[in-house]
């Protein structure tokens, strides 16, 4: 039970970590895209295009990178959290900034319209898209969070799957199941999905609360 | 008092030209032409949203165009109709007491702390008046303010129209529908094609146009 418990916190802490990582970077540019008068056809293509990223290989990416001879092996982020938090907030970003750009996108040339016409300024245009936007934030970082946390390949690759190290809700189910722990796996796929639907619960409570 | 001089905005295909147009103090001024004639984009060119490629625009005090399909923030009624005002830099208690007045004179002040996203299409548009109301605009660019509404909410919009061309307030009115432009109109403006091709007096232009398009168009031919 103590074992689920802290398999469980760490699975959100290296997704929510992972998600706000994402987030400080993806939701700027996101925002910062959709809210151009001109779309940004290239970036927009690239952010789709990492969408579909596979997260085995930006796991592999990852490995190379982390492992002793790789170039970022001296800081030793291989088999650890931090590692996994880094590899995730790659799957996490274009979704975000993606999810984030489209949302805004569709609601830009209205609200530009209403401000100016109502006499705003440029900055105000972009004050409430940011204060409108709020629904679109919401699902952006719920889409980049549930990537993340149900997720297997990355964290295999890059976190090594240690138990009492590494060891996350997907790769534990993946362990029993290969145990033949069949019961145990269902519970932690039980407890993953749980968790997965409460953290979005509140994320789009979150996002419904309207302005008095 | 709004006016404009040789207006012209061109676009790749259509040219919009309007040589002289003005809505006095008081006064509405109609807009009619069927669809893609350059209406909408008269009314942008004098709201200051878009900028014409020629021309003069004079424009004395602000004016608040209203859009066909008015973009309603994810707020209570009550930040809507305030919000003008917050952009204006008003302070909220001010601007919440102003915007209640106003939507009592639209007749939804009962629904201030609603979500504005709930309203009706008859509601959407009275509060999207307020909310231009509000900032004391000295002419209004009303874009098709009563397309799709019932005839009910038609004519709530109607009188507030009135009542705010009795205030004073210059009033620029685009409709497709005639009925309504006899209705209100002190002025009319005929466009085609991104020309204008009659303007005048409301009981002249509909009683005796002088332009055979014009008779065309008020007697109901499909004219483009």
């Amino acid at each position: 039970m103590n074992e689920l418990v802290e398999i469980t916190l760490r699975s959100l802490f290296v997704s929510g970590s992972a998600t706000l990582l994402a987030a400080l970077f993806g939701l700027p540019l996101g925002l910062w895209l959709g809210a151009r008068a001109r779309p940004q056809r290239l970036a927009a293509s690239l952010l789709y295009a990492g969408m579909g990223l596979p997260p085995v290989v930006v796991g592999l990416f990852f490995y190379f990178l982390l492992s002793r001879s790789g170039p970022l092996g001296s800081l030793g982020l291989l088999y650890t959290v931090p590692g996994m938090i880094l590899a995730e907030s790659v799957l996490a970003f274009p979704l975000i900034a993606g999810f984030a750009m489209a949302g805004v996108a569709a609601k830009a040339e209205p609200v530009r319209r209403l401000v100016r016409s109502l006499g705003g300024s440029e900055l105000q245009v972009h004050l409430t898209l940011l204060a409108e936007s709020r629904r679109v934030v919401v699902a952006a970082l719920a889409a980049g969070f549930g990537a993340v946390i149900s997720e297997v390949g990355a964290v295999t690759l890059v976190g090594g799957d240690i138990r009492h190290a590494t060891r996350v809700l997907t790769t534990a189910v993946v362990i029993e199941t290969r145990k033949g722990e069949l019961e145990r796996a269902a519970a932690l796929g039980a407890v993953l999905l749980g968790v997965t639907l409460l953290i979005t619960a509140i994320l789009v409570v979150f996002g419904e609360r309207e302005a008095r | 008092m709004i006016a404009a001089e040789g207006l012209e905005k061109r676009f790749p295909g259509f040219t919009l030209r309007v040589p002289a147009l003005k809505a006095a103090p008081g006064e509405i001024l109609a807009v009619l032409g069927p669809s893609g004639s350059g209406k909408s984009t008269l009314l942008m060119l004098l709201s200051g949203l878009l900028s014409p490629d020629g021309g003069t625009i004079t424009r004395e005090g602000p004016a608040v165009y209203l859009d066909q399909h008015p973009y309603l923030l994810e707020r209570s009624v009550l930040e809507n109709a305030a919000f003008g005002l917050r952009l204006k830099g008003v302070p909220r208690a001010r601007a919440r007491e102003v915007a209640l007045f106003w939507l009592s004179r639209v007749g939804l002040k009962a629904l201030a702390p609603r979500p504005a996203r709930g309203l009706s299409g008859g509601e959407r548009v009275r509060l999207a008046l307020a909310r231009a109301l509000a900032t004391e605009p000295k002419t209004l660019l009303l874009d098709e303010p009563t397309a799709n509404l019932d005839p009910a909410n038609v004519a709530r919009v109607e009188a507030l129209i009135r009542e705010e061309k009795a205030r004073g307030r210059a009033i620029v009115l685009v409709t497709h529908n005639l009925f309504q432009a006899k209705r209100l109109a002190d002025r009319a403006l005929f466009l085609l094609g991104g020309e204008v091709v009659e303007e005048g007096p409301a009981p002249s232009f509909f009683d005796s146009p002088e332009d055979p398009r014009t008779r065309a168009f008020l007697s109901g031919e499909m004219v483009w």
